[in-house]
């Protein structure tokens, strides 16, 4: 189960993890990362959607969309 | 238009978050872009990373504001450099032609001071491990020798038989400042009493001439009473032997320990908060002069200052070689340099500037060296924003003990370059190669690889 889809998100960065009662607050790129997770989107996609919405080579995205999806892991949200 | 890009950042919000770290996520680390007007960037590009720097200038003005923190409140001071604090030539030739003299604790030490051309009787000869050549060596150049333990004192005393005359000697002593732990284990006990014994024995030996007095009371010393301690006791017991030996006691030597502007690690204190200025250490030392003194007597007051003089000269440039994610969750960064040639990371937590502005907000991140061994750590929970790879770490200070101590260990030591009053910059120590480290190595031929 992806709880990913469960966050309460707001446009500011804050983000509340109903089922723990845990708060993280996020940067603008980790909430669009945030966002397409929960719109179930894959990696690649996801790379892809950065590049083009910021300025950033597509080695450095997948380098630090992997970096931040461990990070979720370690919070235990994916 | 395509947005700027921000590496991206999620934090675990938490009481108790901001008292662990001692900043906030949010707080904008330090930059520095610069060491006396010279870029990083092209420090690095000529020279390497890592990088060690050293602060001509810097050195300079600490070396003259604590020499004149004392000599504006006392007519006779002499300052001695602590050779192992770091004793690079360009290093120990500023402090020399600032005025200092050279304080040193073992034959290696010596033979530096005397091969940089200061004279044996600008020497302070200290430690537990003097060799009987170098005693002797000591004795016939007239340097300031002062006894660690009673084996030295006949040691001496053959040399003196040896070289036919007198030698001038000082004694160690050691006492309860306060300080814990108290350094009891170089030189002779005053409470116990084995000091006034060790006065005894030179004096009954008849070939030795006391005219000094040393102590070294520990080292970065947060407390300036315990130097008012110090000398009391010693300027008692100079007078003790006065009078009752008729040796005169021309130096008290109060030895060293004055904290630099660094982080003892465990304390949350900025070190411009827990360190005192050390203008309220000469002035404990000098009203404990005065109080004790007899009038009109001022017998010379020998400084041997290390760390405080020289560490925050020191900076060290790293780069950031590549990162990962530790299982808890921490952002942890491999630099290019370590505890290899951190030696003090083992007791400090170092200021940390970062070379560039850096998007995103901080998250708790470990710094660890290039080493194969788990204690290499030169920052263990601190906030960074997220690093590229090749973004430059600056750590200070760390001029003091890490030139000395840095061990040779599966990497080589790198330039150490000091940049000059004039901005220019020169090569103090040149980065080792293969041949460095094989040169005193024999392979037995019936071993060589055929
Ligand atoms: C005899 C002696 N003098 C001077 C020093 C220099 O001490 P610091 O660097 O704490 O000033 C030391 C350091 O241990 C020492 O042992």
């Amino acid at each position: 189960m992806n709880r990913i889809k469960q966050l309460a998100i707001n446009e500011e960065g804050f983000v509340f993890d109903p089922l723990t009662g845990d708060s993280f607050t996020v940067n603008q790129t980790g909430l669009f990362i945030l966002q397409k997770l929960k719109e179930g989107k894959e990696t690649e996609q996801i790379v892809k959607e950065l590049t083009e919405e910021f300025e950033v080579s597509q080695e450095e995205a997948e380098r630090d969309l992997i970096d931040f999806v461990e990070k979720l892991r370690s919070y235990r949200l994916l | 238009m395509k947005k700027i890009y921000q590496k991206p950042v999620i934090t675990k919000l938490q009481t108790g978050f901001m008292n662990k770290f001692g900043s906030s996520p949010l707080y904008a680390r330090k930059v520095r872009t610069d060491i006396d007007g010279v870029p990083i960037s092209e420090l690095v590009e000529k020279f390497g990373s890592p990088l060690f720097v050293i602060s001509e200038k810097q050195l300079r003005e600490k070396y003259r504001q604590i020499y004149s923190a004392f000599t504006n409140r006392y007519p006779n001071v002499q300052f001695g450099w602590s050779y192992k604090t770091n004793y690079l030539k360009a290093v120990c030739a500023v402090l020399h032609q600032e005025g200092a003299i050279a304080e040193v604790v073992s034959e290696f030490e010596y033979e530096k001071a005397r091969n940089m051309g200061i004279e044996g009787k600008d020497i302070i000869f200290n430690g537990p491990h003097k060799t009987i050549n170098a005693l002797k060596r000591a004795a016939l150049e007239g340097a300031k020798i002062h006894i660690d333990h009673f084996d030295e004192i006949t040691d001496l005393e053959h040399i003196a038989d040896e070289i036919g005359k007198q030698i001038k000697v000082a004694i160690r002593i050691n006492m309860d400042t306060g300080i814990h732990p108290q350094w009891d284990r170089f030189g002779f006990n005053l409470e116990t009493g084995q000091a006034l014994d060790a006065v005894k024995r030179i004096a009954s030996g008849g070939k030795l001439v006391l005219n000094g007095l040393h102590c070294h009371i520990g080292t970065f010393i947060l407390e300036p009473e315990a130097y008012g301690k110090e000398v009391e006791k010693m300027v008692k017991f100079a007078y003790e032997i006065e009078d009752n030996f008729g040796f005169k006691i021309e130096y008290l030597d109060i030895g060293g320990g004055f904290p630099s502007k660094n982080r003892l690690k465990g304390t949350y204190l900025p070190p411009d908060v827990a360190v005192p200025p050390v203008e309220e250490f000469a002035e404990k030392i000098t009203d404990s002069l005065y109080s004790n003194l007899r009038p009109g007597d001022f017998p010379k007051l020998i400084l041997e200052t290390g760390r405080a003089i020289v560490d925050e000269a020191g900076y060290l440039i790293t780069t950031v070689f590549a990162s990962k994610r530790l299982p808890d969750g921490r952002k942890a960064y491999i630099a290019d340099a370590g505890v290899n040639l951190l030696f003090t990371a083992f007791w400090y937590k170092f200021n940390i500037e970062i070379d560039r502005e850096v998007q995103g907000s901080n998250e708790p991140s470990v710094i660890y060296g290039p080493l194969c061994m788990n204690i290499d750590i030169i920052d263990e929970g601190t906030m960074l924003p997220p690093l590229k790879r090749g973004t430059r770490l600056i750590f200070s200070p760390v001029g003091a003990y890490n030139n000395t101590q840095w061990m040779q260990f599966i990497e080589y030591r790198p330039n150490v370059v000091m940049v000059m009053e004039d901005q220019t910059v020169e090569i103090i120590r040149e980065k080792e190669d293969l041949s460095d480290i094989e040169r005193r190595e024999r392979l037995p031929d019936r071993l060589k690889i055929k």
